[in-house]
């Protein structure tokens, strides 16, 4: 290795952010729909948690995800989480809580270029029986609680760091949300839980991309500033560019201060995808209304793909 | 008969004492509910919550899935109303052993339909995963506790606070998914649970005085509802089945009595008395009591519909009733 570590790691984030967008778009014109601009806007964002941010060990689950094993129950022992695709469970490394359970094309993909997943593990993306489901829940690769309505899985990060807080350990707990959370009561009860009981381990990445299955959140139930009322909330905020992978890791780099850390990633949900935004203001999920609209889609993964190589 | 006091408060504190995992949630409710001993005698697993119902029952999830053992407490209508996404997604799908402490249920507090729990057991009932529990005296509440230990998924805990009497006797505690027998009978078969049971057993005896004998239990498991006792109770009725509830008869004890009778074939009436698919309001518990006809009353009015009699039982004779602690008759049979 003759590249200094700093540069190692920026070039791997930008691989890995550019192969979940080239791997989304591929999965979404095979499938003729998926949940685009997603990956649009939070691939930095996921490559610099994966890659930089969180401390995490290799995974201990399979490669190709298991079939699902039934619902949790009390006859049922087999059930089991997706978080050992994050890792083995440990004092002093991180968790991550994954929220906005739409997303989960997006955790996946990363999970693939980061070879925590084996590619033909999407393959099962959305079939009966498998695990590796549309909207993700805790049996789903990369998940550890249930998170699909909207604002729960703050608070049970909050449980799992005050638990971990209990017992004194060390790792961090990262949750990933999306701006549309912060309609959500629930959303801000947990701040004033996580703010009151100081659990500044806790640190939560924002996907603040303005969009939501409406439309623009502008448009829809505008709630700007979030970061003042984050504040306001007793957060410690910082607000970056969440296509820029430096912005995106500075934050983490202080050293805890009582106050929950949020970084409220500013993300443009059509990034890389010209052709998404002949769609606006309706982005939330992308199917295709014709063979023409297909086409410049198309194109545009050709021209990603051959960038890929290069 | 016994009346005790702050039963749950003394014995909640106690059982915690040498189990470091269980903590305790509270909504800003806490000496309303008894957790106030707990607090002062174990402040470090007091965890106040303030009014953040949702934000702690998803909470109460994360602690639980880390090997903790959480208490929620509060109002029972602020349980599985205010929270009832929460209670599905962050604890019952996920069967984490989360316990939720439901106090005032029914007609018990005067406040109202803010506040009134009256269709809490239907709701919940529902939801897989779940077991639901149901005290009637002090005895119960002294024994529930325990009674949940070997419950590996979420509980959910109609309970009682303040003046509570003992109806049952000390030394026969809370048995999960077993009903209690009270009274032997062929006539009438009697279900009862929570603050009803009292109110039955007011009217059993008069009734009995009266040569109308009635085979009376007791229910303090909501979900599961798979005692064969019941089912046997309910073939055994010679004129048929009543069931009395501070609930709604829609989805609570009287649904749960119908169904079993259902799936087994048990052609008998039923009466269901409880909240006849109404709100309350705010008043007294012996008012609402009266005004819906969840008393004692009003069970005898249920048994002369299902005996086809006027049995010319006045509220007077009700009320000059004195109630002994029950030893089950089960046990005295055996004596």
């Amino acid at each position: 290795m003759t590249a200094s570590p700093i540069t190692t790691w920026h070039t791997e984030a930008a691989r890995v952010a550019a192969g979940i967008r080239l791997r989304v778009l591929e999965h979404v014109l095979a499938n003729n729909g998926g949940y685009m601009s997603q990956a649009c806007s939070s691939a930095e964002l996921f490559a610099a948690l994966y890659t930089r941010i969180m401390r995490l060990g290799p995974s201990i689950a399979p490669a190709v995800p298991l079939p699902f094993a039934g619902v949790p129950s009390a006859t049922n022992p087999r059930a089991f989480t997706g978080a050992g695709y994050n890792g083995l469970k440990a004092p002093d490394l991180d968790r991550f809580i994954f929220s906005p359970a739409h997303y989960a094309l997006v955790l996946y993909a990363t999970l693939i270029e980061t070879g925590r997943m084996a590619p033909e593990g999407l393959a099962q993306f959305n079939q009966d029986g498998s695990t590796v489901e549309m909207i993700g829940a805790e049996h789903s690769p990369g998940c550890e609680v249930t998170s699909g309505s909207l604002g729960q899985a703050i608070s049970q990060a909050a449980g799992i760091a005050l638990a971990r807080k209990r017992r004194g350990e060390t790792g961090r707990t990262w949750v990933m949300l999306t701006d549309g959370e912060f309609q959500e009561g629930q959303t801000w009860e947990a701040f004033e839980v996580l703010s009151a009981y100081k659990l500044d381990r806790v640190g939560v990445y924002v996907d603040v991309n303005g969009q939501q299955c409406d439309g623009r959140m502008a448009d829809v139930l505008a709630i700007e500033p979030i970061a003042d009322k984050l504040t306001a909330f007793g957060a410690r905020v910082a607000v970056v560019d969440g296509h820029d992978l430096d912005a995106l890791v500075a934050p983490t780099e202080m050293e805890p201060d009582g106050r929950p850390l949020v970084v409220l990633a500013y993300t443009d949900p059509c990034r890389g995808l010209e052709p998404l935004r002949a769609r606006a203001p309706k982005l939330h999920y992308l199917r295709f209304a014709s063979a023409a609209e297909r086409i410049p889609y198309q194109q545009a993964f050709e021209a990603m793909a051959a960038g890929a190589k290069e | 008969m016994e009346i005790l006091s702050k039963v749950y408060a003394k014995r909640f504190a106690a059982w915690a004492a040498d189990k470091p995992e269980v903590l305790v949630l509270s909504a800003d409710l806490t000496s309303s509910v008894e957790v106030d001993v707990f607090q002062k005698t174990y402040p470090g697993r007091f965890l106040s919550m303030g009014m953040t119902e949702q934000n702690m029952h998803s909470l109460a999830g994360g602690l639980a899935r880390e090997g903790f053992l959480p208490f929620i407490h509060t109002f029972a209508v602020f349980i599985y109303r205010r929270a009832y996404d929460q209670i599905c997604d962050s604890i019952a799908y996920p069967n984490l052993p989360v316990r939720m402490v439901g106090f005032l249920p029914g007609v018990l507090t005067p406040g109202g339909i803010t506040h009134q729990a009256i269709e809490d057991v239907a709701v919940l009932r529902a939801l897989p995963n779940l077991t639901i529990l149901e005290v009637g005296d002090a005895t119960e509440i002294e024994g529930v506790l325990a009674a949940t230990e070997s419950i590996r998924g979420p509980v959910y805990l109609r309970m009682l606070r303040g003046e509570v009497p003992r109806l049952f006797a000390a030394g026969e505690p809370f048995t999960f998914n077993r009903a209690r027998q009270i009274t032997r009978g062929d006539d009438v078969t009697l279900f009862s649970s929570g603050i009803s049971t009292e109110e039955a057993m007011r009217a059993t005896s008069v009734l009995q005085a009266r040569g109308v004998s009635i085979n009376h239990l007791h229910v303090s498991t909501l979900k599961p509802f798979s005692d064969p006792a019941v089912v046997e109770a309910a073939a055994q009725a010679r004129h048929g089945v009543i069931t009395l509830e501070n609930h709604t008869i829609v989805g609570g004890l009287g649904t749960c009595v119908a169904e079993v009778m259902a799936e087994h074939g048990v052609g008998q009436k039923l009466v269901r008395i409880g909240l006849p698919d109404v709100f309350a309001h705010g008043a007294s518990r012996p008012y609402l009591m009266r005004e819906y006809g969840l008393d004692a009353l009003a069970l005898v009015r249920g048994v002369e519909r299902l005996l086809g009699q006027d049995l010319k039982i006045t509220e007077d004779d009700l009320s000059a009733v004195r109630l002994q602690e029950v030893h089950s008759a089960s046990k005295a049979e055996a004596l």
